[in-house]
């Protein structure tokens, strides 16, 4: 990219009225791409950092017209059967499917696209500590770019959320610090190893920065998602209870049940779902686990 | 809930709603013994004065508030000088599938040898319709608007608090004052006043004879009593009837049974258009809560059970039936009574008051049909009492509705009312715009403003017959640009409006002329004053509501015809209307481009509400200050009530891909699966509309139970609501019901009996709406986001 082209970046999807991404009413900017593989990731299209092409099999009427238009003949096999190699994600096929069958995932605007978006929903805001959450895939994944909204959106007086993986240097964290309202971070899991295994990367960098943004001043909402059998046991949740209250932050945990409702998104992308074997977490281990961080003094919400 | 209040409650629940011929028949005999021996107004007061003094009445077991339209909860009585039912009428009405109104075949009997007869050729709904042109008959029958006056007579009506400060003989003295001042000598109409005021003086008396009646069968119930506090309730309760409404209320349960008192009077005299509505009630109640606790004479549980004895009263009172083919397709009972709560008064102090947190606590509890409850939220309006109410509509009785204040009062502003008046002024029935206690707010009818645009894509013929039924306005195919379009569309649209208050002004005038309403103009500020009935301009101020119905779809239609056809080209519009004059039958390919592939009003696109604006500007300037027959002018509003799926059944494929015969867009909500982007976008593109125009918008949105549970989840709808009314929206209203839920219900309907939802400016029960309505429900756009 050249000096003189405005800044820019690859979003997969802006959220209106999003109630669950921290305080108030938020509008949730999803960034494109994501460094960890977490197995219930529930955002696949927000994994890879290009664009993507999402098929939904059950909505095409047969018309032809993706087929017709495609210029590198990547669906000669027929509507449903994308040759990846040909493809170019140019998105024609999108663009003409009358059906919205498919569906072109992520799109390159700049900040002043984003920010007009997001103007949108500022009337909502007043008054309330509502705002802008940054979230993907890993929005410090595209750190100037972020840095850039972030700014953006102080200079109006916006709320600004970052949820992230924390999995990155400590000094894009410095960098965003100062503009950010709050961090939204996952503890997906408290041991190294387990961790990696879940998420493809080990936790050492998530909780150093964590203990390091706790220790800076900044405000953190620990989330954790609730995967039956895999994070939700007792010791686990004792330890991650150990970890918020050894910080110099008001202790409190969002639990974020598990779902399986991603599974079908796994499906129209046209890729394996990792979290086949998962388990919906039921009532009881949810308010289990919430009584037992509710014991250690923290205070839980559920579904964020 | 209190023991007393469950029977009342139970039984409330339990009447079937039946017609009693008791009212026709003491009616009947009246004018074929008396028309013609009086002016007009004084035999209406005097057939009033005969029903006050005849009718059944009646007084339950456990009763505080008394008093029935008909001879037991659940009666209502047939109004034959409006519109007479036909012996077919009342067949249907006793046995069609949606609950009925049960009708004694005897009854059936005496009606056909006593009432019909009389009626035929005499009744307004007759007279109406033998006069009206053909050209109004054909665009009628095409389903390009309703009219309101065919069966019920001009109503939402609402009072302010005067009824409160001042008894009936006070009233009474009042017209004998302006009788007294009457100037026969220079005033031509002196003498009709005098008819009127005259008229006016009988029905205070007549309402007065009712309530000494009630006092009578109290004294008489007292005496065989044999439970010393039922005994001492009834002779509170003949105590009470022999004061009100004869004299101004002086505590808490005389100035409820004031108001029941004089609803009861205004819906036995006519069938006016949703009955009548106490207004602020709250407020007008607080000063008598007060003072009752300072006397150490009420308690608030007190306070509470008498309360709920009027909610269950207005409860009992299903609305009048309808003849001909809304008797056989319209479900509801309901009679639009609608209270107001919160608000400011008129010194533009808040208005919220410890009753107001009591009513809400009443809505709660009963759950019943009726009344409705409007919560009124201004700028000053505490946090804390929103939140109240978003507790309630979170349990998903689909009430209370929220209305603006400010915004309420800026649309009485535009018009010329004063700000006092204004705000004490609010909602009645659905969602229309009035000054309380001061105006004849009439509805007209609904206006079927996509079947406007269908006329000029077919040169003035009705897509569905082929009937020329507008002015030719010219080919479609010929056009070469939006504006060519756009012409059309307003010359069709000014020819309709034209049609449609040329008609209602001559129907409004039958009204004045042969159904004054001497006892409504009685509560009505300057009725007395100025000798003129409340059809007649009697009140403060007159006004003409039209109502425009599917804003979403014309809007959604135009911004396809325009992106597809003018825009891009890519579509023809001889293609177009080919597939839209075979309801898309082999063009489902263009239909999915025309509904997925065009920007659509409700989310926040200016491409599309850029083009709403553009429609509702039109329609003001059709119908803003066009005269009405008062010397004032017709409004718009922008309600549907249930009327979209009448017009949508009238109207053929819309070139936003909607089927024929599939329902328009409700109030000024979106089109049903076009808002995309959630409730937030909805707001901002219904704030693009000028409200403040109008005399009130509806806008509806349903949500899930799973996202209004936490009390941080009720802040963040408190601040939706807030936010659409800081940016100038007069109404919202909330239907938390799952989808999974209301198909239940339709499968199992019995178990479901008790399940409301919103349907427009009202909640049903979902069970008692027809499948089309119950289908239009389910296909509002959930906000099922999480």
């Amino acid at each position: 990219m050249s000096v003189t082209e405005p800044l820019a970046g690859n979003i997969f999807a802006i959220k209106r009225y999003a109630l669950h991404d921290g305080p108030d009413l938020r509008v949730t900017i999803f960034f494109k791409g994501c460094p960890l593989s977490c197995l219930w990731c529930h955002n696949p299209e927000g994994l890879n950092f290009g664009k993507e092409i999402l098929t939904q099999v059950d909505r095409c009427v047969g018309c032809g017209a993706c087929q017709a238009s495609c210029p590198t003949g990547a669906l000669s096999q027929g509507p449903h059967w994308r040759d990846h190699v040909r493809c170019t994600v140019c998105g024609i096929c999108a663009q003409v499917c009358p059906a919205l069958a498919h569906e072109c995932i992520g799109q390159t605007l700049t900040v002043a696209q984003v920010m007009a978006e997001i103007a949108k929903e500022a009337p909502f805001f007043e008054g309330t500590s509502g705002g802008v959450t940054f979230s993907g895939g890993e929005p410090l994944a595209q750190p100037d770019f972020l840095l850039a909204l972030l700014r953006a959106c102080g200079q109006r007086g916006w709320h600004r959320a970052v949820d992230t993986s924390a999995w990155v240097s400590w000094e894009i964290f410095q960098k965003i610090l100062k503009v950010t309202d709050i961090f939204l971070i996952d503890l997906k899991h408290m041991d190294a190893c387990e961790h990696k295994k879940l998420t493809g990367v080990d936790n050492v960098i998530i909780l150093d920065n964590a203990r390091r943004l706790a220790h800076s001043g900044a405000k953190i909402y620990f989330r954790m998602p609730l995967i039956p059998g895999l994070n939700d046991q007792s010791t686990n949740l004792e330890h991650t209870a150990e970890f918020i209250l050894s910080l110099p932050i008001a202790p409190s945990i969002d639990l974020l049940p598990y779902h399986g409702t991603a599974k079908n998104k796994y499906m129209k992308l046209g890729r394996d779902y990792p979290g086949e074997n998962l388990h919906t977490a039921d009532h009881k281990a949810i308010s289990q686990a919430a009584a037992l961080f509710q014991r250690r003094g923290l205070t839980v919400r559920i579904g964020g | 809930m209190l023991p007393r209040i469950a029977r009342l409650r139970q039984k409330s629940l339990e009447a079937q709603p039946s017609i009693s011929i008791e009212r026709a028949l003491l009616e009947t005999k009246f004018y074929q013994e008396n028309y013609g021996k009086h002016s007009l107004p004084v035999l209406r007061a005097l057939v009033f004065k005969d029903l006050c003094t005849h009718k059944s009445i009646y007084l339950g077991a456990d009763e505080l508030i008394v008093g029935e339209r008909g001879p037991c909860p659940g009666a209502v009585p047939t109004f034959p000088e409006l519109t007479c039912h036909s012996v077919e009428d009342l067949h249907v009405l006793n046995t069609r599938p949606m609950t009925s109104y049960q009708v004694q075949e005897e009854d059936i009997l005496t009606y056909a040898r006593e009432v019909i007869p009389y009626w035929q050729g005499r009744s307004m709904r007759e007279r109406v319709f033998a006069q009206v042109p053909d050209e109004w008959r054909r665009a009628y029958e095409a389903g390009l608007f309703t009219e309101f006056m065919e069966q019920r007579a001009p109503g939402h009506t609402a009072l302010d608090g005067t009824i409160y400060h001042e008894g009936l003989l006070d009233r009474k003295a009042r017209i004998q004052e302006h009788l007294q001042r009457l100037d026969y000598r220079n005033d031509p109409l002196a003498s009709d006043r005098a008819e009127q005021l005259k008229a006016m003086d009988i029905a205070c008396d007549a309402a007065i004879i009712f309530a000494e009646r009630h006092a009578d069968l109290a004294w008489a119930k007292a005496k065989d009593e044999a439970d010393p506090a039922r005994k001492q309730e009834l002779l509170r309760i003949a105590e009470v009837c022999r004061h009100v409404p004869a004299h101004a209320p002086r505590d808490f349960w005389e100035a409820l049974q004031m108001y029941w008192f004089v609803h009861l009077g205004t819906i036995t005299e006519l069938n006016g258009w949703d009955a009548m509505t106490p207004g602020h009630l709250d407020q007008h109640l607080a000063p008598f809560y007060e003072q009752g606790l300072v006397q150490k004479t009420l308690t608030r549980e007190q306070a509470k059970e008498l309360l709920s004895c009027l909610w269950i009263k207005i409860n009992n009172h299903p609305a009048p039936p309808k003849v001909g083919v809304t008797a056989k397709e319209s479900g509801t009972y309901n009679d639009f009574t609608n209270i107001n709560l919160g608000g400011v008064k008129p010194d533009s102090s808040d208005g919220v008051s410890e009753v107001s947190y009591l009513i809400l606590e009443i809505i709660d509890e009963l759950a019943l049909l009726q009344p409705q409850a409007s919560v009124h939220i201004s700028q000053k309006t505490p946090g804390a009492f929103l939140k109240a109410a978003a507790q309630v509509i979170a349990k998903g009785y689909g009430y209370p509705a929220l209305f603006n204040t400010d915004t309420v009062v800026l649309e009485q502003l535009r018009v010329g009312k004063t700000v006092e008046d204004a705000r004490e002024g609010g909602c009645s029935g659905c969602i229309e715009t009035g000054a309380f206690g001061k105006e004849a707010y009439i509805l007209t009818g609904y206006l079927n403003v996509p079947k406007i645009l269908e006329l000029a894509l077919n040169n003035g013929q009705d897509q569905l017959t082929g009937i020329q039924v507008g002015p030719r306005t010219g080919d479609a195919r010929n056009w070469t640009s939006f504006e060519e379009l756009y012409v059309a569309f307003t010359q069709q649209l000014t020819w309709v409006v034209d049609l449609k208050i040329r008609v209602n002004n001559y129907i409004e005038r039958m009204y004045a002329m042969y159904s004054p309403a001497p006892f409504l103009s009685v509560v009505i500020h300057d009725c007395i004053e100025k000798g003129l009935d409340y059809y007649n301009g009697g009140p403060r101020y007159n006004t003409n509501y039209i109502q425009c119905c599917g804003i979403g779809t014309i809007t959604d239609s135009l911004s396809a015809i325009k992106t597809h056809i003018f825009d891009s080209g890519a579509l023809g519009m001889d293609q177009l209307l080919v597939a839209l004059n075979n309801n898309f039958q082999g063009h489902e390919v263009l239909r999915l481009k025309l509904w997925n592939k065009t920007p659509f009003f409700g989310n926040d696109d200016d491409l599309a509400d850029d083009l709403m604006k553009r429609v509702y500007e039109s329609l003001f300037q059709a119908i803003d200050g066009q005269p009405n027959t008062k010397g004032t002018s017709y409004h718009l509003n922008m309600l549907s009530t249930t009327c979209h799926v009448y017009f949508g059944k009238m109207l053929g494929a819309s070139a936003n891909g909607r089927p024929s015969g599939q329902p328009l867009s409700d109030g000024t909500s979106p089109s049903h699966g076009a808002d995309r982007n959630g409730p937030t976008a909805v707001v901002k593109s219904l704030s693009k509309m000028d409200q403040v125009k109008s005399g009130g918008t509806l806008l509806n949105q349903r949500f899930l139970p799973d996202i209004l549970q936490s009390d941080q989840d009720l802040d963040k709808l408190c601040q939706l609501v807030r936010t659409y009314f800081r940016l100038g929206g007069h109404h919202i209203q909330f239907n938390v019901v799952d989808t999974k839920t209301l198909r239940q219900a339709q499968e199992r309907p019995e178990e479901y009996r008790n399940l409301l939802v919103r349907v427009a400016g009202y909640s049903d029960f979902f069970v008692d709406l027809d499948l089309d309505h119950q289908e239009e429900i389910i296909a509002r756009t959930a906000q099922e986001m999480t």
